[in-house]
Parts: structure tokens; sequence; C-alpha cells
């Protein structure tokens, strides 16, 4: 196995929720409570999750984007969260972000190029002379056309917006990717090119990923390892085909059941949750998923499962396993 | 075998921009049985939303237009009923769910009242008549309290819960279609199963046609019975729902069942469409997707292949086919 | 609905230098000589301004006297515009009011752009306790009830005997500092949303420099917000000072600006007999303020690239 890259360490992010005339803080919005993963190098890490787990809270704190409540992660052994300003700004280029909407994440002033080549040129990682054919190059990496390269963004398809959001992360030669839903608002056809653009680049240039994602097919896909994530915590971790083949979590079970399968003559047993996910202001004593679990017992009411590994590098929090 | 509760003929909506023409629909005819459910499926743009709009005739005009065909709903064309007849039919015999939950419920009126309206508008219902029925559709849609969630307001509800009451919102003057826009795009894959489950029950119980226009193929092998297929405005496909899955035929539909990533299948590489989908305006008389196809032959660039059946009524819209039945 | 045009290679009339993307602000300029409304306001502000401040130069009037034997004269081959009750030439009086109230307008447009400006980007970008002061300090001004204020600093004007030549620059930098409360409201909203685009959160994730975030990033998108404003603030200015003089608080005789000639519609009589009077500086103020307004719509639309060329 190879060296781990990116090492969290209990890592936990509180939003506060503010109210009142004064706007005190009130509450918090426990985002985030308590992970703890490593990525190796050149590895994918999925998180998967419903909407409001945390998953892209993670990813977003882990570069330091969000500053953390507690923990720490470390880059190589560098501790993210207690550098000093300028000394994060040198490191942004080595650990890139990709985002969800490939929309609202292209300024619609900013032509193509300048999108893409502005932070080189920023950190003088290049000259102004050699800047163009750089850009170049990399538009044509990800699929994209040289003449590309003075348009505007409004100009391009969803697809193509997210090649230069991916192109604009590449350029800077970085190690690390966050993968915030990367393919999530995309048809499924365009989906398709933008994964094997992804798991191509991973493959030449030794890339290593954080993609979270709510879709378990494509998770499937394109992983490693994967991480099931419920109401702020990972309830269960494993190699990606010990995780699909062997589910132990229910969570991660009724996931599982839920995917809708391209296939009508298949007829599966379904585990259907009932409720709805609750609040993360407000999560549920002990075992956060009891609510909902069709197996709970009295045990799961009281207290929080430990998380422990069950062999071979397969992690889970819950007591009846 | 049963009649049909709708059949689009040759429907064209036509949007007027100022790049140009969009025709989001264009020449489209299917029809749907009583108690059916007919997934239209496609990527976003292919006109599948268009199409139940132009049904409930709520296309906005201007830009939008629908410029020809026929759309028959219960023995009558719907595109020729005066406004007032076309509200006595929807919310009424056409229920409708949007993808939004969020935004389709009127957040300064409570649940109760957004339920009750159209049963005391349609049905005539007197309030506490509309009352108790609310209720019990409120049950029906699997929400439990229903007393308190009548008193309750839209952003007190999750995601979820708020499809539900859409769902009972559609359901409660017993439609004879339901049109379920992307009913689950919005939600979490556990939500979703719950909703499905739900449309699928509820389908039964009614004997209800559905109308489920979603781009995941997911959902159409699991709820559908038959299959339309879009493309860039045009049907290009449909078939009953083994038939489409066990043979796809069109290369787009193929294109869309290998491009998808399936739980349990792993593969190496995923297959691929080259291309995207076509700039939808100023599109000439040609195949729309010959562009992207592998199969591509002369002819697709010359003419607009028609939807033909064959002997098993799998309707396909290609040149790649055109031989076959000719023999 | 957008146009995908990014795949239609074409139209590269630059071809001289392909090296370099053709700058941001060269496209503006194209795009705003295409727009029939810019030219056509362009043509008229010019002609307002050799109109204000050459065309007196022309008048043979220039160094007249003034001579109540020759007032109230109608419109004439001697007086194109006629006369007013002192028997100065309207059409002299329109010119030089032109220059006060022009530059009136204008000034006081710069004055709110760079106090509601500068405070709204302080207070939107940086937030905290910086927000807070200035935006209480806004409410407070925005609360203060706006023509009263005016007239009582037109009264203290007055009391302290300030010279009519100089009361233009007071009077331009009171209607600039009670005016910069609305556009620094707006500047601060759009700076908020604009942060929580993810184009905000991907330039910290790219690790640019804040400087550069802010010219790049945040300015251009602020800008069409600051231009639309600011030709209002222009039309509304010039509209103010003559409200101001109307009553009697603005620029005061023997100095002319639109707004005091337009209050000549202030007396039955004038209104009623000698619509020489106030006719033409009225109908001066609506072409100046049109034909601004015309030059901000396109000013508006020649920094969005998604207008067409």
């Amino acid at each position: 196995m190879s060296e781990p890259l990116i090492e969290v360490k209990n890592l936990k992010k509180y939003f506060p929720i503010r109210g009142g005339v004064l706007q005190r803080t009130i509450g918090y919005v426990k985002a985030v409570d308590g992970v703890t993963f490593t990525i190796n190098k050149g590895e994918t890490l999925s998180l998967v999750g419903e909407s409001g787990c945390g998953k892209s809270t993670v990813g977003r704190t882990i570069i330091r984007l969000y500053d953390k409540t507690d923990g720490e992660v470390f880059y190589k052994s560098i501790p993210i969260h207690s550098l000093k300003k300028s000394e994060l700004r040198k490191l942004r280029p080595k650990i890139q972000l990709v985002f969800q909407d490939p929309f609202s994440s292209l300024n619609p002033r900013l032509r193509v190029g300048d999108a893409i080549g502005e932070a080189l040129l920023d950190h003088g990682l290049i000259s102004k002379n050699e800047l163009r054919d750089k850009v170049i190059e990399t538009l044509e990496i990800c699929g994209l056309a040289p003449y590309h390269i003075d348009r505007y963004p409004h100009e391009f398809s969803g697809g193509q917006r997210q090649r230069i959001g991916i192109a604009r992360a590449l350029i800077l030669d970085p190690e690390f990717i966050v993968l915030d839903e990367p393919v999530s608002s995309l048809d499924v056809s365009i989906q398709a090119q933008i994964i094997n653009l992804l798991m191509d680049l991973q493959q030449q240039k030794g890339l290593t990923y954080l993609f979270i994602s709510h879709d378990l097919s494509v998770v499937e896909h394109i992983s490693t390892r994967v991480a099931v994530m419920y109401l702020g915590s990972i309830v269960e971790m494993a190699a990606r085909d010990e995780l699909f083949d062997h589910p132990l979590h229910p969570y991660t079970q009724a996931l599982l059941s839920a995917v809708p399968i391209p296939d009508p003559d298949l007829k599966r047993e379904r585990i259907i949750l009932e409720g709805d996910i609750p609040s993360p202001a407000n999560p549920p004593k002990g075992c956060k998923f009891h609510t909902r679990c069709p197996i709970a017992k009295d045990i799961c009411r009281e207290q929080i499962p430990e998380y422990k590994d069950v062999g071979g590098g397969h992690f889970v929090a819950c007591h009846l396993v | 075998m049963a009649k049909n509760i709708v059949e689009f003929r040759n429907l064209k909506t036509y949007f007027y921009t100022e790049e140009g023409v969009v025709k989001a629909v264009n020449d489209v005819s299917f029809s749907i049985r009583e108690g059916e459910t007919v997934c239209v499926v496609g990527e976003s743009g292919c006109g599948k939303s268009v199409t139940a709009l132009s049904l409930m005739r709520l296309i906005q005009s201007p830009p939008g237009k629908i410029e020809g065909g026929e759309i028959i709903f219960d023995g009558r064309d719907v595109l020729k009923l005066s406004e007032a007849e076309m509200r006595k039919i929807r919310g009424n015999e056409i229920g409708m769910i949007f993808q939004e939950p969020m935004t389709s419920l009127n957040p300064v009126l409570t649940i109760g009242e957004q339920l009750m309206e159209p049963l005391m508008v349609h049905k005539f219902m007197s309030k506490k008549e509309a009352w108790n029925k609310a209720i019990e559709l409120i049950k029906q849609v699997g929400i439990p309290r229903a007393e308190q969630i009548m008193t309750s307001y839209p952003h007190e509800l999750s995601g979820g819960m708020r499809q539900r009451i859409m769902i009972a919102i559609a359901l409660s003057c017993d439609p004879k279609l339901l049109i379920a826009d992307e009913p689950t795009t919005a939600l979490d894959v556990t939500i979703q199963a719950q909703i499905l489950d739900l449309l699928r029950k509820i389908k039964q119980e009614r004997n209800m046609a559905l109308m489920l226009i979603t781009h995941d193929l997911g959902i159409v092998a699991e709820m559908a019975d038959y299959v339309v297929v879009m493309y860039a405005g045009k049907v290009i496909e449909e078939a009953p729902v083994r038939e489409l899955f066990k043979n796809p035929k069109h290369p787009y539909t193929r294109g869309l069942l290998k491009a998808k990533p399936i739980i349990g299948k792993r593969q190496d590489k995923l297959y691929t469409i080259p291309g995207q989908v076509p700039n939808p305006i100023g599109l000439g008389n040609y195949c729309y997707f010959s562009d992207r196809c592998e199969y591509a032959m002369d002819i697709c660039r010359q003419k607009i292949p028609q939807l033909t059946a064959d002997e098993n009524g799998h309707k396909v819209a290609c040149w790649l086919y055109e031989g076959e039945w000719k023999k | 609905m957008d146009r995908l045009n990014a795949n239609q290679p074409l139209d590269y009339k630059k071809k001289n230098n392909p090296k370099k993307a053709p700058s941001i602000w060269r496209d503006a300029f194209h795009r705003f000589l295409k727009n029939k409304y810019a030219i056509l306001g362009l043509v008229i502000l010019t002609f307002m301004f050799l109109f204000s401040f050459v065309g007196p130069y022309f008048s043979p009037y220039l160094d007249a006297k003034i001579d109540v034997s020759k007032g109230n004269q109608p419109p004439s081959a001697e007086h194109w515009l006629g006369t007013d009750n002192l028997g100065r030439d309207v059409l002299l009086r329109l010119m030089l009011a032109g220059r006060i109230s022009l530059t009136i307008g204008i000034a006081a447009t710069l004055i709110i752009i760079l106090i509601g400006g500068t405070l709204g980007s302080i207070a939107g970008y940086y937030g905290g306790w910086l927000d807070v002061i200035i935006m209480r300090l806004a409410d407070i001004i925005y609360a203060m009830p706006g023509l009263p204020i005016l007239i009582m600093l037109g009264a203290i004007m007055s009391d302290l005997k300030i010279p009519p030549s100089q009361r233009i620059y007071y009077v331009m930098f009171i209607l600039g500092f009670v005016s910069w409360v609305g556009l620094a409201r707006l500047i601060r909203s759009q700076i908020l949303s604009l942060k929580e685009q993810e184009f905000m959160l991907a330039t910290e994730v790219l690790g640019l420099r804040d400087s550069k975030k802010i010219i790049k990033h945040l300015f251009p998108n602020v800008l069409p917000t600051v231009i639309v404003s600011a030709t209002l603030g222009v039309a509304s200015s010039i509209l103010a000072e003559s409200a101001l003089s109307f009553l009697g608080l603005g620029v005061i005789p023997p100095t002319p600006s639109w707004g005091y000639m337009l209050s000549a519609a202030n007396n039955m009589i004038d209104f009623a007999k000698r619509p020489w009077l106030w006719i033409p500086p009225g109908v001066a103020i609506m072409f100046s303020v049109v034909a601004i307004n015309f030059i901000g719509d396109a000013l508006r639309d020649a920094f969005d690239p998604r207008q067409k060329i």
C-alpha cells in the first residue's frame, strides 16, 4: 500500500446558528462531527451520503475553505489548519477543488483563458509569454479546443463548463483534488465523458481524489475506497469491492438497495427507510441512525457506537455488527 | 386492450427567442393508455417537460406557442378547449407534480388550505367534507399525524414530505392521469425510494395513468410499462419497457444505457456518447443525432428518419432499421 | 436561453494578433458603438456640452447689461428664445445654466460613487464590525428626510453668506452626501451575494491574491450596478438641483441653472403667458437626462459578455 497523502484526524466543523435581535449564537449545526480517515497517494476515496450529511463540508474544510472547529488535516504531514495565510496561499496550487455547479463556479465576465490561467500567473509559476500556450495545452488535455480560450463561460454547455473547471484546477499541477459532486448536474451522456476524463487524468498524472457524491453507481465506478456518511459522521468505510459486496451498516445496505437499477426484470428486496433525515442541528442521541434504522435495539438509542475496524480496513460504526 | 387516455398527435411546440426558433417539441406523437405508466425519458432540453406542459396548456406565451398537432385527452382535443374548460381539466382530471417540491407549494398558506382548495373548487365540497377528504389523502400518501400536518406551513416539512403533499394535492380530485415531472430528482436516494414506492402503490389502487418524466433510466426500469425516448424535440424510440431494455434499437438509447454506471456491474471504462446535444436553433433536415452517432450514414445527414414500428410494436426513428421493414 | 455557440470556431476578425485575447475594453467599445441609442445619447450629450461651455462665446449678449426696458420679449430674430423680466437673453442664460447644471449633475454623481462605492464595498467585502458601523451610519442618513435636510442646509448656506459663485460646489457636495446611501447599500448587497457565488470560493481555492480577487472578479461584476445607478444619479442630481433652486435654496441669482430657470413656471403669469422662459430649460433637462440614461444602459450592456458583439 502506498503512503498517505492526506490525513484527517477527528475533524469537526460546527456552523453557529444565530438568532434573536442581537444575532447571538443559539446553537450549532454539527455539519462535520469528528471524522477520521486517510487518503493514500494515487487513490480515489469517495464520500457518499445524502444531503445534509456533511460530505461537502468535509471536502471544503479539508482544504481549509472553511476553518475547522476541531481536529487537524495533514497534507504530506503539513498541518493545513495551522498554516499562516501566506503559507496556505503557497500551498493552494497543490490542493484543488472542482465544484458541483458548472454555472456559478465560473465568473461570467472572465474569459475562459483568463479563468484557467490567472492563478498560474498570480502564483508566479509561469511567465506571461508562455501562459497562452500552457492554457491551450491544458484545454486540449481536458477535451476542449484551442479556440475556446477567448470565449466566455455562457457560450458553453454544462459539460464543457465542467471541463473548464477541471482545467482550471489541473493547470496548477495539483497533487490532490477534491471533486465536489462534479457530475451531479450533468446529463447521463455527458456524465460518462467527465468521469472518463477524470479517471484518465488520474492515471496519467498520478492524482489523488476525494470524490464527493450522492450517486452510488458513479461512486462504485470511480472509487478505490468508499466512506459512507450520515449526519456528520462516517458510519462505514471500506475498499470499494468490499463495501459494495458486503455492506455491514444498515444505512449502507439501505442506500445500496434504494438505487434504481436499469433492468426491468430485476426484482430486488428493497429496504425502504422510514422517515426523513433528522436535522444536523439536533441529531438523535446514541447512534444517530437509530430513528430510521430497521433493526435498531435499545442500546442504539443510548450509546454512540464505536467506529471500529472489523478486519481488512473495513471500518463500521454499528452496535449490531 | 385498454383505451387511450391521452394521445399526442404531431404536437409542435415552439419557442420564439431572440436567437431564433427553438423547436422544443417537434412533431411528437405517442399515446398513454388507461392505467398505464409511460415514462418519457431524455436529457435536459429534449422537450420532455414541454410535452407535458403542452398537455396542461401551461406553455408561457410568449415566447412559447403550440404551433400544431392535437392532444386528445379522454376524447377531447385540449388544444381546442377554452381556458375555462381547461381549468376544469387541470388539477381535476389531470394532476401534475413537479421536480421542485420547495417552490410548488405556496409558502404563506397552510398545507390544509392548499389541499382543500381544489376539492372545494372542482368537487364542490363543503369545508367540512374537504377537511375530512384532505386528512384521508394525507394518510394515503403515508404521512402520520395528518391533523397536525393540515395546519403546518410548507417550510416546516422536509423535501420528501412536501413531495408527498404535492402528490396528495394532485390526487385530491381523483385524476385519470397523473403527470410527474422529475418527481424525485431533487430528493435523496432513500427518499426517492419512498416516493417511487408511493407512486406505484397509488397508481395500482386507483388504476390511474401515470406519465412519468425522468432522465434516470433506473427509475424508468422500475416504474414504466411503456417508454418514450426523446432527443432534441423528437421521439426517437418507443417500446414496452422490457422490449426497450432488452433490445434497444436507436444508437442514442443504446448509448444512454451503456453510458450509465450500474451498481454491481463494475467496468474499467464507461462507454461515452461523443459530443453534446445540438444547439436547438436552426436544426436542419437531418437526423439530429447523426453528428454524435457512430453508425451515421450519408442518408442520416440528408433526411429526418420517421418513427416506424416493427412487428412487436417497437418504434424507432433511425435509418439503420429502414431496410429491415422494407423486406 | 443561452446561446451555446462556443462550438462554432469562426468569427476571428482579430487574426493579426492571435497570441493575445481581445481585451474586454475593446469588446465593450465595439458593443457600445453598435448600440444606436448609445450613439444618439452621445451625440445629444456632446451637443449639450458644446452648447453650454462653448456656446456663450458666440452670443452677442455675453457682456450686455441688464436692460429692463427690453424685458419679457417673446422670441424674435434678435433674441431667439426671447428675454426674461430683466431683459437678459434667454438663450444665453440657458447656455450658462447648462454649465452649472451639467457640472453639478456629474460632480455630485462622482461624489456619490466615491463615497457610496467605497463604503459599500468595504462593508460588503470585509463585513464584521466595519459593516455594522457603515450600515448604521447609512441607516441614520437614510432615516433623515431628504428635502428638509436640503432646505436646512440651504438656509445655513444663506446664513453663512456663501458667495453665489461658490454655492455650486456646496450644492454638489450636499447632494452627493445625502445620496450615497442608496448606492452603498446596493453595492454591499451585490458583493454579499457575489461572495456566496462559487466562483468567488474558487478564487480562494486557487489562492489568488486579495487584490486580484477584487479587481478581476468582484469589480467587473459590480460595475453594471454602478454604471446604472450612476447614470440615474446624474439625472436625479440635475433634477434635485432643480428642486433646490426651485425652492430658492440651490444656486441663487444672478448665477443661472436650469432648475432655477424652470422655477419661472412658479409664477402664474410667466407660466401662462411666457412659455419661452420655462420650456427651454425643461427641454434641456429632459434631453440631457434621456441622453445620459441611453449612455448608461449602453455601457452596462457593453460590459456584459453575454451581449452579442
